[in-house]
């Protein structure tokens, strides 16, 4: 059954991904391994896919680097529930198909290691028989979602999600 | 009532008024790409199956790790060049300098302007009253692809810097005390508007971009100087490029800049602001004077002013390195390169240097350095356990001579004592 990983506040983009594992640095195939390396060491190798990661207020602060979340991905991240979140973080999870819940009180009942399940679209959370209900994004970025990222979005439609015409 | 500058800027460029909390999509002037994104946003666009659809908006700077540090490296800068050649996309290579202080210099970036960046600190384009935003390689991409984005408008934060800087305090320091003021998410998704009132609008155009910059540390989305000083005779401005009287803001603070002192803040987080004297004695490794937040002719002159006729502490290295080749060329003509090399200034090709420990002076476990940049988040510039005290130029200087954390005020008491 999928864990729980628990992080404090302000986690940074720093902490998820250091800038010395870029993809750029050590090759696209490996980058994703050094998630997390200097705050807990012991992360990427026991990761499992579907895992959810619950962190504290301002998650993702610091660099613009879509690769720290997209290490997180390629582990087999889908949610990360947080208290709140930086502005360029936020995005880069939409963009990428992470689904970021908005959910304070929830990340304050969770504890590191718990086992839950969590149904994405209905934006349940069940830890053994209790259940938490989480507030869906916004409708713009669940439009966007729906389809995978935004990226498949544009593709398919040829303009953003709200936007009335293309160009 | 009346609109912000942010939503002044994309009100003009949606053809309608837009206040806070709206979505708008609108065009761009500028999409910048670093080099250590660049493979990802050539995949985005490869995923998209999509091209630059203004290649002449489309700005590659080599400058994250220039010259390459490794093989992978080399590869990934040999392929932005290849491409940028295809697609008739600027390129700007190895030594030009710092992302940022390139779009300034060659007037991409403009006020009332918009530009994206694939690098968090293109709020720095405010510095001249452009609209600069920060973005990951996804929402770059789609810039590139589309030439527009999305955006919901911003709420704003009004700062009023007041007064003349005090003798020993700096743009640098005015910032840091913002950054302590907002907290390090006081002002997520917003916008801050800087007013600079009393005298302190002599602010030079390097001053503003220093400010600009550091405004990302409070979480906002871009931080926009009010044009005026000498951004009035640097640029042709817009009629329209100012905030109206009876613009709603969220929140408004203060800092009166005549009675600021000297900042550091202190690991590992940006808001973890002090007054340099509670931590003044701290003995350091490194000292690294560079980025896109003081890595200008100012700094490397306030640098040189307190170098001279002195010598960094023995076991300590000073790192320098120039924002761009036009601060270098600057700096080696009028002799300022060579009062930093006599002191034992080590110096860097302009570009981000070690600021995110890649190359170029990352830190053993254990070390500590004072940078004039913007994060001192744990592990950024090397070990995860090495600290980053950021500061600006002058403190960056004193400390180099004396070896400890230090102000070039104590500095001079020492030396006379």
């Amino acid at each position: 059954m999928p864990r729980v990983w628990k992080f404090g506040d302000a986690i940074n983009t720093d902490d998820i991904l250091p800038g010395k594992y870029a993809p750029f640095m050590v090759g696209e195939d490996r980058f994703h391994t050094y998630a997390f390396a200097h705050l807990r060491p012991d992360f990427a190798s026991n990761y499992q896919p579907g895992d959810i990661l619950v962190c504290g207020k301002n998650t993702g602060l610091g660099s613009s680097r879509e690769y720290a979340p997209e290490a997180l991905r390629k582990l087999g991240l889908k949610a990360i529930i947080a208290k709140s979140y930086a502005r360029i973080f936020y995005r880069n999870l939409v963009n990428l198909g992470i689904v970021p819940f908005e959910a304070p009180e929830v990340v304050d009942a969770l504890q590191d290691g718990d086992e839950v399940e969590l149904d994405l679209e209905q934006g349940i959370l069940r830890r053994g028989a209790e259940t938490f209900l989480l507030k869906p994004p916004p409708a713009f970025l669940l439009e966007a979602l729906k389809e995978g990222s935004i990226l498949e979005y544009y593709r398919k439609y040829g303009r953003f999600p709200g936007e009335r015409t293309g160009g | 009532m009346g609109l912000t500058l942010a939503e002044k800027i994309l009100s003009k460029r949606a053809g309608r008024e837009v206040r806070a909390g709206e979505l708008v999509v609108v065009e761009v002037d500028q999409v910048m790409v670093v080099d250590s994104i660049a493979g990802s946003f050539f995949k985005r666009l490869e995923q998209l199956e999509a091209t630059p659809r203004f290649p002449e908006k489309v700005t590659i700077v080599i400058d994250h790790v220039a010259p390459a540090a490794n093989v992978e490296v080399a590869k990934a800068q040999k392929e932005i060049r290849a491409w940028g050649q295809r697609y008739g996309c600027r390129v700007f290579d190895v030594g030009r300098g710092i992302c940022h202080q390139v779009l300034i210099e060659e007037r991409l970036a403009l006020p009332g302007g918009i530009v994206l960046g694939s690098d968090s600190h293109s709020t720095t384009y405010g510095g001249i009253g452009c609209f600069g935003s920060g973005m990951g390689a996804t929402d770059i991409a789609l810039a590139a692809a589309s030439g527009r984005t999305w955006l919901r408008v911003p709420e704003t934060v009004k700062v009023t810097f007041r007064g003349q800087l005090a003798p020993s305090a700096t743009a640098k320091d005015a910032a840091l005390e913002m950054v302590r003021l907002l907290t390090a998410d006081g002002a997520t998704y917003m916008s801050i508007e800087m007013h600079l009132v009393d005298g302190a609008e002599s602010l030079t155009r390097s001053q503003r971009l220093t400010l600009a910059n550091l405004t990302v540390e409070a979480g906002a989305k871009c931080g926009l100087v009010v044009p005026s000083g000498e951004i009035l005779q640097m640029y042709d401005l817009p009629g329209w490029l100012s905030p109206d009287p009876d613009a709603v803001y969220a929140r408004e603070v203060e800092i009166d800049l005549s009675n600021l002192t000297p900042r550091v803040a202190v690991p590992f987080y940006v808001d973890n602001v002090e007054e340099v004297e509670k931590v003044r004695g701290k003995k350091v490794d490194q000292v690294f004077v560079g980025t896109c937040t003081n890595g200008r002719l100012d700094d490397l002159h306030q640098v040189a002013e307190i170098l001279k006729g002195r010598k960094v502490a023995p076991g300590v290295r000073l790192l320098v390195i120039p924002a761009s080749s036009q601060v270098l060329e600057q700096a080696t003509a009028d002799g300022t390169l060579l009062t930093l090399l006599q002191a034992g200034a080590t110096l860097g090709t302009p570009g981000c240097g070690p600021c995110m420990g890649r190359h170029q002076g990352v830190l053993a476990p254990g070390e500590v350095c004072v940078s004039t940049s913007n994060r001192n988040f744990r592990g950024r510039m090397g070990a995860a356990d090495a600290e980053i005290y950021l500061a600006s130029p002058r403190v960056a200087a004193a400390t180099a001579v004396a070896g400890y954390i230090t102000t070039p005020e104590a500095l001079e008491e020492a030396t006379y004592a």
